[in-house]
């Protein structure tokens, strides 16, 4: 594969912004958003190819996380409200 | 209506049954239109009925809903205003002042039977508006059938809303800062209020400003350590099969990841359970490791309550313990420390950020003190590690405490760092199996230990950004709060601090008393391990605030996760609500008439 093209970047950044709009905690939220923004913006002018690709190489680890993090917390959250009527009185991870 | 719908109908023969349903004719069931089975089955069914609202509180059932609900509404738009016990719902009496929409809520609960969390009912009861009452006036002053129309209309909506898809997207503004949560959990600090049901669904929390207390885990921190909670589970002492060498591996990594935050080799860190334990496995094992010849130790007096607590365990074994004293500043003065050092001292301790004032002591000195004076020298870094750089090589650090979930890892882990070269002997307090290099025994807990090695890497490259950030919105948050209002005092040295920690006085208010007016806001008044006390801190009464003013304090934190809205949010409230409590106090009104209150003689009663 050839080194990051600018496009593969702006989409990396825009499916990372999109997919931590989805986290359903008001922290987690403004956190990944903001900090994506600032990443991307604080490594605009970086020319190395090489750095560049290490940079990308993390920031789709990260989107992963991302995924996983949302799915996992919509997951819960749904479990906690879905729960009531038929409890059996579990302790449920009150996620934020 | 799709509701069975009482046919009992007390409007209209008022004089059927004056005393509810304890009536000759048998069976309280019978004249009310229901089948004698459905009223005393009290298995829980689930009900098809969604709209109801009553679902969706645990430990009700069908029965419950329906039979309390159409029959109380008639009951109360009779204006018989009878009580819950008197028609034959004693069994919900100990409930006290229910709301007729809330009276099936403990239903579930008061019939036993069903395994319900005992919490359930204090919170729901907390949450309950002891509306009956109010609601029955509101009743009476409505017209009889109107009335239930109204009840059931308010409770429809009311239901609406609660079984509004809990949605990811922010609400408004302001509301959307109280964080939304996908359920009804009552135990939330705002009270529903019914009688005007709650505009958007979820219920919202408080917004969090507490995190010298604890952290959010970070969802990277999460990430990292759910594998070893579903698949790679097993115990990393295991040297048989897979399950434990990779478990061992996991182990290892975060143990590398620890060190490098510290600058330290993976060899000289030992996983526990907390900063606590760190505290005490340093304290008490290099006390007595070393006990046949030296017998000092030093402190500090803002220390951790587990520092000070090891070192008075240690002074009933015969140790001498000296609590240097500090500053005004909160820092300690260097020149008492060098005097206090005795040719039998085997150790000092002073924690490198103070939990509750916030205060940066001057680490690096200190340990160039103690190297020279060949004193070891320890430190509680649990709220430093990960905030601010610490390096042990250059600060002469033997011995560190470090804690999980002060840096946005998970709670239940820690680890101390106890320095090899030149090596740091420590009795081990914790017998057994010679784990950790004998120094802690038992099994270490891969997920919590892969989770503090994912946080300590987390923070080690977040560490600048977060500084920036939260530095800035520190300023913010002093600046904003001290030119709307006079009088607030920020306790500790303003030079010397962490800015994530911002302690600060307002004189002529209680401190509690503006806590709970703050009520969105999760604040604390000082260290939450001695917040049950009603003592003013005793970090506060060592760097000498007054009495009243430490009665008065407030402790913000501001973490990696802490937004612009919410410290505005927060000193908003803040500025508002010393505002309000000020007009309220007599003290405010003699200062502002220029009496100095230190003149006044207080006479007793």
């Amino acid at each position: 594969m050839a080194a990051s093209s600018r496009a593969q970047v702006l989409a990396l950044y825009r499916a990372m912004l999109r997919e931590s709009k989805r986290f359903s905690a008001y922290n987690y939220r403004t956190y990944a958003v903001r900090r994506i923004r600032d990443a991307f913006r604080e490594n605009k002018n970086v020319k190395d190819p090489v750095e560049i690709q290490t940079l990308v190489n993390k920031a789709k680890r990260d989107l992963g996380v991302i995924r996983r993090q949302v799915a996992e917390q919509g997951t819960a959250a749904r479990r906690k409200s879905g729960n009531s009527s038929r409890s059996l009185g579990k302790p449920c991870t009150s996620w934020p | 209506m799709g509701r069975d719908r009482c046919s009992w109908q007390p409007w209209l023969a008022s004089d059927a049954h004056p005393n509810g349903h304890e009536c000759a004719k048998g069976a309280a069931t019978l004249h009310h239109g229901f089948p004698n089975a459905a009223h005393q089955d009290h298995r829980p069914r689930p009900s098809p009925e969604t709209g109801k609202g009553a679902e969706e509180r645990p430990g009700c059932h069908a029965h419950g809903a329906t039979h309390h609900e159409a029959h109380l509404d008639t009951v109360e738009a009779a204006w018989l205003g009878l009580s819950v016990g008197t028609h034959g719902h004693r069994h919900l009496r100990g409930i006290g002042k229910c709301g007729p929409r809330r009276l099936y809520v403990s239903h579930g609960k008061r019939r036993g039977g069903r395994s319900r969390p005992d919490e359930s009912l204090p919170e729901r009861r907390a949450a309950l508006p002891g509306a009956w009452g109010p609601g029955l006036q509101r009743l009476r002053k409505v017209g009889s059938a109107s009335g239930t129309m109204l009840l059931r209309a308010a409770w429809r909506r009311a239901a609406v809303a609660v079984t509004a898809a809990p949605g990811p997207k922010p609400a408004a503004p302001t509301r959307g800062l109280r964080l939304r949560v996908g359920d009804h959990a009552p135990q939330s600090a705002v009270p529903a209020d019914t009688a005007a049901a709650p505009e958007a669904g979820p219920v919202l929390r408080p917004l969090y400003m507490d995190v010298q207390a604890t952290t959010p885990l970070d969802p990277r921190v999460l990430d990292a350590m759910l594998p070893y909670l579903i698949n790679y589970y097993g115990n990393p002492h295991s040297r048989t099969h897979a399950y434990g060498w990779e478990s061992e591996a996991a182990m290892e990594r975060a143990r590398q990841q620890v060190a490098s935050l510290i600058g330290a080799d993976p060899r000289e860190i030992i996983f526990t359970s907390g900063a606590t334990e760190s505290n005490n496995i340093a304290i008490k094992g290099v006390a007595r490791f070393y006990r046949s010849r030296k017998k000092h130790l030093i402190t500090t007096q803002t220390e951790h309550k587990c520092v000070l607590d090891s070192c008075r365990s240690l002074e009933a074994e015969g140790f001498q313990v000296t609590y240097l004293p500090v500053q005004k500043s909160g820092i300690i003065d260097l020149k008492e420390l060098e005097a206090a050092i005795q040719p039998d001292t085997s150790l000092v301790s002073v924690m490198t950020v103070n939990n509750e004032i916030g205060v940066k002591q001057p680490i690096a000195e200190i340990g160039r003190i103690c190297s020279s004076r060949k004193v070891y020298f320890h430190t509680d870094a649990a709220q430093a590690v990960g905030k601010i750089p610490l390096d042990v090589n250059d600060m002469k650090i033997d011995l560190m405490s470090i804690s999980g979930h002060k840096i946005y890892g998970p709670k239940g882990v820690g680890a101390i760092y106890i320095r090899r070269r030149p090596r740091v002997r420590v009795e081990a307090l914790q017998s057994g199996g010679g784990q950790e290099r004998g120094m802690r025994s038992g099994t270490v807990p891969t997920p919590l230990v892969v989770g503090l090695g994912a946080a300590c890497e987390v923070a080690q490259q977040e560490m600048e950004y977060d500084h920036k950030r939260i530095s800035k919105l520190s300023e913010r948050l002093i600046q904003n709060i001290m030119k709307s209002l006079p009088d607030v005092v920020m306790n500790g040295d303003p030079k010397h601090h962490y800015p994530g920690c911002i302690n600060l006085s307002f004189a002529y208010v209680e401190g509690e008393s503006l806590l709970m007016a703050l009520k969105d806001v999760a604040l604390s008044s000082g260290s939450a391990c001695t917040s049950a006390s009603l003592e003013p801190s005793y970090v506060l009464r060592a760097i000498g605030t007054d009495e009243d003013l430490a009665h008065s304090s407030i402790r913000f934190g501001i973490g990696r996760f802490t937004t612009e809205e919410e410290v505005d949010y927060t000193v908003e409230k803040c500025i508002q609500h010393v505002k309000r409590l000020r007009e309220m106090s007599p003290l405010w009104e003699m200062v502002q008439d220029g009496i100095d209150l230190k003149s006044i003689k207080w006479t007793q009663h």
